[in-house]
């Protein structure tokens, strides 16, 4: 399949999580390169469409993180150009992205999902809603985790313990947002569970954040966190797990690849926070760790996720 | 990415507390060309004069080649150090090029003065805010920084000497007092002559040393600075001079002048960490400052900023809420801004950036968490209609976190009387 094929890694952009989506770009290309491919690697800017038009590509790699990426807006232009591309299309993308929206599909898929409750900005400024969060925080509990929308990376992302944190943890949220999530906190068990088609079912990988919980600098920190691949759960639990990880994939009409990020509590119950379409692709990202784990090596899984664009290649 | 590290438990103390923060993810977005960026303090080097910088090097080759690109001495090329001692007597400083080294900027010097004098958890104390980058030099050395608050007139002596006497009831032995006297980075102001000579007195009386970092001193538009802290006691004050604001930080050539005893130990230390200094850069920066008309050069680089300083600032007064205040610099790169005190400049950058403007939260220049409702904006390098459409979007920014924060009830109406926390004196010139 790699022969003769020519492929645009895109990469970068004006996301926050830029620097992290460099990464995987560079990564992806290193491995397509090995497997014989000719890769060239573009930055999601303002020269995007002309690069992409003036180079005859056959197919294009999303290593995107983030807005202007991960949310499907470089897939509707993508789509424009007829130039099949990996993952999930641009319905899908901007689904999973938008966390709210992503809950009422998954919820009456019969997904688990903690309770949130949205606070958009305008409704703050204009309608006066600040007067009602003493009750939002009361109706979740406290401690209760403060998120973005739509965003990834847990950038702006603050878990509260004391109401009198809440206004600060909004006005850090709403820097990512216009709409911010408080959502009741899970606690148990940290999965990621990577869904990649057409592959046998990938181990579930554990994250045990060594303090505090799995923010920011946890997740970019090295060290900061322990790793366990395959999660230490009960096996027929981590099948549910990818069960349930593969049937969100399936009802926000994910394609190729997704990650899951879930919550195993003590009861069993795997509470699913959110999926990503543009996971991390760097040699030590989660869905490559899993990969490995598995067999599959960094460059096969970049080839694997490349192939089944080409081939929907329109003919 | 994955967040293991099998190298985890092999890593220096020192190197421990490094972690991936979230204001690094939004500087990579802020290096982008769409963002107006009035975060990094680069100097403007296009208007530099490339064809005598040329010259310079050609001539460097020519005459001097082989010497150039050999290894040198550790203290530094003696013809630049007499140079660099004809720069220092325009700042009131005599001195002889025995007492001076060279080092890779003078962010080495901070490097290696703290390496010297620094054991874990032996204090210093500088300003509040202080210059970020001395900050991180340090905090590999594991001190506890002591923050003196500053105001318009610079460095408050009466509180530095608070300071000195409660640490010295402490039995706190404290190391050093860091100080940038002249247009602060990041707080624009300059210490005024008779602080200056208090400060030098308080020193004394303390047996406190003092680092004295003069990068913008020659970078006045309104006249030069007061004399240096180093010209009033010669014996007490080890100074820290660079030619990155004068002429390039590309070169990478910083000095330390320093009491005898100081400058020896020095030597060893730098030839311990990088032999020498780049043979090559230091006969570059010694032909362009004794044979060109470096003073030109200068003139005009003074006139840039100058010009983009009062972008700045006028801009500023157009354009921000009247609850904001910011300093007046006459000199230098740097404006310190002050927010109303429950807006957190460093939850709002990620909102500036997406509104296409960058800055640097004011908590980076603290080693202690002070500084969360201050940001500092740097005019240094981009043009003044850049400065200006950058001012123009943090100020829609901020009268949307202003209106938010209302809406969440943490701030007064804006009719009310402006917020009196904080320290005294900020913005008071405005």
């Amino acid at each position: 399949m790699s022969f003769d094929c020519t492929v645009a890694v895109i990469a970068g952009g004006l996301s926050f999580e830029r620097e992290i989506s460099l990464r995987s770009g560079r990564r992806v290309a290193e491995g397509l390169d090995e497997k014989g491919y000719r890769v060239v690697l573009l930055d999601a800017d303002e020269q995007l469409v002309e690069s992409l038009q003036a180079g005859y590509f056959d197919a294009a790699f999303l290593a995107l993180h983030g807005r202007f990426g991960e949310d499907g807006t470089v897939a509707a232009l993508l789509e424009l150009l007829d130039m099949p591309y990996t993952g999930s299309s641009f319905d899908a993308s901007r689904l999973a992205f938008d966390k709210l929206a992503a809950k009422s599909v998954l919820r009456r898929a019969g997904i688990r999902v903690p309770d949130a409750i949205p606070v958009g900005e305008g409704a703050l400024r204009e309608l006066g809603m600040g007067a009602l969060l003493d009750r939002a925080v009361d109706e979740l509990g406290l401690p209760v985790v403060v998120k973005p929308n739509r965003g990834g990376s847990a950038l702006g992302i603050r878990l509260v313990e004391r109401a009198d944190q809440l206004p600060a943890a909004l006005m850090t949220a709403f820097g990512y947002d216009d709409t911010v999530l408080l959502e009741r906190r899970v606690v148990g068990t940290e999965l990621a569970l990577a869904v990649v088609d057409g592959l046998s079912p990938l181990p579930a990988v554990e994250i045990r954040p060594k303090q505090g919980w799995y923010d920011f600098a946890a997740r970019y920190t090295h060290g900061a966190a322990d790793f366990r691949v395959p999660a230490e759960v009960d096996p027929q639990l981590a099948k549910h797990c990818f069960e349930v990880a593969q049937a969100a994939h399936l009802a926000l009409g994910c394609r190729d690849l997704s990650r899951t990020d879930a919550i195993l509590d003590e009861h069993g119950t795997c509470w699913v926070l959110e999926l990503n379409t543009g996971p991390g692709l760097t040699s030590t990202s989660l869905v490559p760790t899993a990969a490995d784990s598995a067999g599959v090596s960094f460059a096969d899984l970049a080839a694997h996720l490349t192939n089944r664009a080409i081939a929907r290649r329109p003919r | 990415m994955r967040a293991d590290d099998p190298f985890l438990s092999r890593y220096a103390h020192g190197t421990r507390a490094m972690t991936a923060s979230e204001i690094r993810a939004l500087f990579a977005v802020a290096a982008r060309p769409e963002i107006v960026s009035l975060a990094g303090g680069m100097p403007f080097t296009a208007a530099l004069p490339f064809d005598v910088v040329g010259d310079v090097m050609s001539e460097v080759l020519a005459h001097e080649g082989p010497a150039a690109l050999q290894y040198g001495g550790g203290q530094g090329d003696p013809r630049l150090r007499e140079v660099l001692v004809d720069l220092m007597r325009h700042e009131g400083i005599h001195a002889s090029g025995g007492d001076v080294v060279v080092t890779a900027g003078s962010q080495q010097a901070l490097d290696l003065l703290a390496r010297m004098f620094c054991d874990p958890g032996d204090v210093i104390v500088a300003e509040g805010p202080s210059y970020v980058g001395a900050l991180s030099a340090f905090s590999q050395y594991q001190v506890q920084v002591c923050h003196v608050p500053l105001d318009d007139a610079g460095l408050d002596p009466d509180k530095l000497s608070n300071e000195l006497d409660r640490l010295s009831r402490e039995g706190q032995r404290v190391k050093f007092l860091y100080t940038v006297p002249n247009f602060h980075n990041p707080a624009g102001v300059t210490l005024t002559d008779e602080r200056r000579d208090r400060i030098v007195e308080i020193a004394r009386r303390y047996d406190v040393l003092i680092l004295e970092d003069n990068p913008y001193g020659m970078l006045g538009f309104e006249g030069d600075p007061p004399t240096t802290l180093r010209a009033r006691d010669a014996d007490n004050v080890v100074y820290l001079g660079t030619i990155s604001k004068t002429f390039c930080p590309g070169l990478r050539v910083g000095w330390v002048l320093a009491p005898p005893a100081i400058t020896e130990r020095l030597v060893l230390l730098k030839e311990a960490a990088d032999l020498c200094s780049s043979n090559f850069a230091q006969a570059v920066a010694y032909r362009y400052f004794a044979e060109y008309p470096w003073q030109q050069t200068l003139k005009s680089l003074r006139d840039v900023y100058r010009e983009r300083r009062d972008a700045l600032l006028d801009s500023l007064s157009e354009d921000l809420p009247p609850e904001v205040t910011w300093t007046r610099p006459q000199g230098g790169f740097y404006v310190w801004v002050r927010l109303p005190e429950r807006l957190d400049a460093k939850a709002m950058l990620a909102k500036a950036i997406t509104a296409r403007v960058a800055y640097v939260p004011g908590g980076s220049f603290f080693a202690d968490g002070q500084g969360s409702s201050f940001l500092r904006l740097s005019y240094c390098f981009p043009p003044p209609d850049r400065i200006r459409e950058g001012v123009r979007r943090l100020a829609g920014v901020v009268e949307e976190e202003l209106d938010l924060l209302r809406a969440l009830g943490g701030l007064r109406a804006p009719t009310d009387e402006p917020d009196g926390a904080g320290p005294a004196g900020w913005g008071g010139v405005q």
